[in-house]
């Protein structure tokens, strides 16, 4: 728990201060970036050179600086996980919350709804999209998030048909709560440890799933790579240059075993 | 009751299966470009002559009836459909069916073994980690099971490519395909087992997050069951905790397991994208990403509809399965779904 909370927190003020920790000009005299280069600044003379002491994990093959690729990616990853959670969770809430808690037509609308999405092959089915309306950054969060919802949606569903019969409810409506404040008010904060820890792995599955389309190259535009597109690039040179491939994959897989972790715990407590 | 159950179940098949076919014609009309003007962009070689381009493209259009509105575009499309005719690859102009009868069975085999060593190796890890819950052993395993399902499967295949199967390290597996060069003039117990020396590192990489899932949901559900009072009674009949783990423990704890392995079959059909991409295996995985690298729609099409309708016959067996196994469920349909 502590240890990926510490982690999510670096790894969130490395997101925020990418131009002050990597950059090539510095935004004061009295504020120097700790490593002098933009991720797309190119050198010549500093091409797929090995981690040294200027170059902390190495350079790539048009000679820009892995670590200040990395820490700028940390913001495509962490933002990509972050939105595409939020829309999945948007869209599971209202849709679950609905079919748990009016019942009827709705439930049986929304539960063939669920049943559909949850047929698709999600990785196809993520692809397929992507390929017909364009891979870019925003497309990928919507595509990511608006396929990953049918899990939340069921757990809402059964969670709001399990509460809607308690007193509290009861008590509520007898006071002419309105179904919106029921629904939102007193049912949604009853659930909210349960949803903690399925965004907790979801934001992991979006952020890994990004790094497989951007690995295949269905990702994000090249100017700003994220860490899936950087291990795509650096694949080709795996016999030469293996910090190419083993930087960006430990980033992944640090940030996602931390949310993991961050799930994982909410769950057991 | 059983009777009224399974019937239910049916009729709800239905609405979801046109949600599926409607969803996935909905899809096709999201794709840029008009489906006639890119086939015939795939004779563009051929037709050097605009006014002969113009003329593929009617014709394609006539032959789709892509020129009818839209519902009636896609009532064709499902009658066409429930005959399994999925048309034809823009590609190679092949029957979509036999470019999936060809590359299935390769991805049944590999997703085959995988289970294999899944089931092999989670069950007794996950049996042995619940008889002495938060032990020692069990924290350590669950740390070590926890960074394994953490692990990005494409960033793992290339370390084991890299390892294993490079020049630099140890040379001791083949890089890609399923068959070496010259296999084919091997005897037969020859070629499987070049197969399998194939396919041994793409299992290791699609095993590993499901070996730490699934030995994680066995710990799980036997430790609950453990608690039970039927559990005591058999250790105060004087079973050995071997014993009392087998007989009586695992029936109940497996239970879960139904709906567990229904939902294991996506993989099983469709394949890894990664995993095969990354070592070059022709399955359903690698057919699914070049057909959409290509956006040889009827492919796409084909390979969606056909493993979401045979997901929905899965989750109807499951369903029905859970119920037979389940008397509860018949009574107050908790799921519902």
């Amino acid at each position: 728990m502590k240890v990926s909370v510490i982690i999510l927190l670096l790894m969130t003020l490395t997101a925020l201060a990418a131009p002050f920790l990597a950059n090539d000009r510095s935004f004061s005299s009295l504020l120097s970036p700790p490593i002098p280069y933009h991720p797309n600044s190119t050198d010549s003379d500093a091409i797929l050179t090995p981690p040294n002491r200027s170059h902390l994990l190495g350079t790539d093959d048009i000679g820009r600086d892995v670590l200040a690729q990395l820490i700028w990616g940390t913001r495509i990853s962490l933002s990509v996980g972050l939105v595409a959670m939020s829309i999945a969770l948007t869209l599971g809430i209202f849709l679950g919350g609905i079919a748990g808690y009016f019942g009827g037509i709705w439930d049986l609308l929304i539960s063939r709804l669920i049943e559909i999405f949850s047929c698709f092959p999600t990785f196809f089915f993520i692809l397929a999209l992507l390929s017909f309306v364009g891979p870019s950054l925003l497309n990928l969060m919507i595509v990511i998030g608006g396929t990953s919802w049918p899990g939340i949606a069921r757990l809402v569903r059964a969670e709001f048909f399990r509460l809607r019969e308690e007193e509290f409810v009861k008590a509520a409506s007898a006071l002419g709560a309105g179904s919106f404040r029921i629904l939102f008010r007193h049912l949604l904060p009853n659930i909210v440890r349960p949803l903690v820890v399925i965004a907790s792995f979801g934001i992991a599955a979006a952020i890994l799933g990004e790094a497989s389309l951007s690995f295949l190259g269905f990702g994000v535009r090249p100017e700003d790579p994220s860490w899936g597109s950087l291990l795509a690039s650096g694949e080709a040179y795996w016999d030469v240059a293996w910090w190419l491939t083993l930087a960006p994959g430990s980033a992944i897989f640090l940030t996602v075993t931390a949310f993991n972790l961050l799930g994982e715990s909410f769950r057991n407590r | 009751m059983m009777k009224q159950y399974v019937l239910k179940r049916f009729f709800l098949l239905l609405p979801t299966f046109l949600g599926i076919t409607g969803l996935t014609f909905f899809m096709l009309q999201l794709a840029p470009g008009d489906p006639a003007a890119l086939k015939a962009q795939s004779f563009t070689e051929l037709l050097a002559d605009p006014q002969q381009t113009e003329a593929v493209v009617t014709e394609t259009q006539k032959l789709y009836g892509l020129e009818k509105p839209l519902s009636l575009q896609y009532l064709l499309w499902l009658k066409r459909i429930v005959l399994f005719d999925f048309g034809e690859s823009y590609r190679d102009h092949r029957p979509v069916m036999a470019k999936i009868a060809e590359a299935l069975p390769i991805t049944l085999l590999l997703n085959a073994l995988t289970l294999l060593v899944i089931f092999v190796i989670a069950f007794p890890l996950g049996a042995y980690n619940a008889l002495k819950p938060n032990s020692f052993h069990d924290r350590v395993s669950a740390l070590f099971l926890f960074l394994l399902y953490s692990l990005p499967s494409f960033w793992f295949a290339l370390l084991l490519i890299v390892l294993f199967a490079g020049g630099d390290y140890l040379n001791l597996f083949p890089l890609i395909g399923i068959f070496s060069d010259g296999a084919e003039r091997l005897p037969w117990y020859g070629r499987i087992g070049n197969l399998l020396w194939h396919l041994i590192l793409p299992v290791i990489v699609l095993s590993v997050a499901n070996i730490a899932f699934l030995s994680r949901f066995v710990r799980a559900s036997l430790v609950e069951v453990m608690k039970k009072e039927y559990i005591r009674t058999a250790y105060a009949k004087g079973l050995s905790p071997f014993q009392v783990m087998v007989k009586h423990a695992f029936k109940n704890a497996l239970l879960p397991l139904v709906t567990l392995f229904g939902s294991l079959l996506p993989a099983l059909l469709s394949g890894s994208v990664i995993v095969e991409q990354i070592f070059s295996i022709p399955g359903m995985g690698r057919l699914s990403f070049e057909s959409v690298l290509a956006r040889d729609y009827p492919v796409i099409m084909g390979i969606t509809v056909m493993t979401a309708t045979l997901m929905l016959i899965s989750y109807f067996v499951t369903d029905i399965v859970y119920g037979f196994l389940d008397p509860r469920l018949r009574l107050h349909e908790r799921r519902g779904l």
